[in-house]
């Protein structure tokens, strides 16, 4: 590892000796830090395959059944059924910390108001089914929604991490300890210089 | 903060989600998808659907999206059987922030 390009002096190496400290600290900081995202993320992508599993086949079957529902009549007719719904779904957001990233935290908040907008006159049974199997299958959709940006931030933040981490551990620290080491070794030499000047220096006047 | 929430996807497999208070998006080509995305994470929006066929095809935009928090853009299935991208996704998360993906390969050695 290349020696920074220093002084060799006694301050310089008092301030290098400060800052090793600080990074020795900051790298066993960040790598518990790593550690505990890393275990939250696993719980996290854990949950977030099961809902994708659950959610994934609910919502595949709803949509087949309004396919069904839709070819069963005249397209038109289902389409005009269902072009004013009486419900509107908005979503009560807010943010959540967790290790230090902004994640979002979401609950759903529908206006109440009919599920079926329409008269039953003209349209299937299949319809009324399958909208139903979408309106249960689409709060799970918003925890889907969330459990999965959370865990993508999360695996960014793990990631940026590790760089940070391996920046201190494998740059940073080897440089500085190398750095002290020759800037002590200076001081040293220079140290054993002077003493020998002295010694000099006497021999030639007690002659 | 950000409290809706949309589906973009072709008119014919999305349709359903309007019956139940969803804004409903029609895109069936990779280009209109990405421009209505682009357009929707603009605006207020908490939660934006996406079909995973159109999701395969604007893999930039998505992961543009993944850096913010609002809003969560998420791959689903429109009808037929779930086409594994979504899974997809989780499994890449899981490699980028573990390096191996040990979620997927457990559950192969059950």
């Amino acid at each position: 590892m290349a020696v920074m390009n220093v002084n060799p002096t006694r301050m310089e190496m008092k301030r290098l000796q400060a800052r090793l400290r600080t990074a020795t600290r900051g790298h066993k900081l960040l790598k518990d830090k790593t550690d505990e995202m890393i275990r939250r993320f696993i719980e996290l992508a854990e949950e977030n395959k099961r809902l994708r599993e659950q959610t994934e086949q609910e919502l595949c079957d709803a949509l087949n059944v309004f396919a069904e529902a839709r070819s069963d009549t005249d397209a038109r007719v289902t389409d005009e059924a269902i072009l004013m719904p009486s419900r509107h779904i908005s979503l009560v957001c807010g943010k959540r910390r967790v290790m230090g990233i902004d994640v979002p935290s979401m609950e759903v908040s529908d206006s109440g108001g009919e599920l079926y907008p329409y008269g039953f006159l003209t349209v299937t049974d299949k319809l009324d089914d399958s909208l139903r199997g979408l309106n249960n299958v689409l709060v799970k959709l918003v925890r889907l929604a969330e459990t999965e940006k959370t865990c993508n931030m999360l695996a960014e933040e793990i990631e940026k991490n590790k760089r940070r981490v391996n920046a201190l551990e494998n740059i940073m620290i080897p440089q500085l300890t190398e750095t002290i080491r020759y800037i002590k070794m200076k001081l040293d030499e220079s140290e054993r210089a002077a003493t020998v000047r002295l010694m000099k220096v006497k021999d030639i006047i007690n002659k | 903060m950000p409290d809706r929430i949309a589906v973009i996807g072709d008119k014919d497999s999305v349709l359903a989600f309007k019956a139940v208070g969803v804004e409903v998006f029609d895109a069936s080509t990779a280009e209109q998808a990405q421009t209505l995305l682009k357009r929707l994470i603009a605006e207020r929006y908490a939660v934006v659907f996406l079909a995973e066929s159109l999701a395969e095809q604007i893999p930039e935009t998505l992961a543009k999206a993944k850096l913010q928090t609002y809003p969560a853009v998420v791959p689903i299935p429109t009808g037929g059987k779930p086409s594994g991208f979504g899974m997809q996704g989780i499994k890449s998360d899981v490699e980028k922030a573990i390096g191996v993906d040990i979620i997927f390969n457990k559950e192969g050695k059950k």
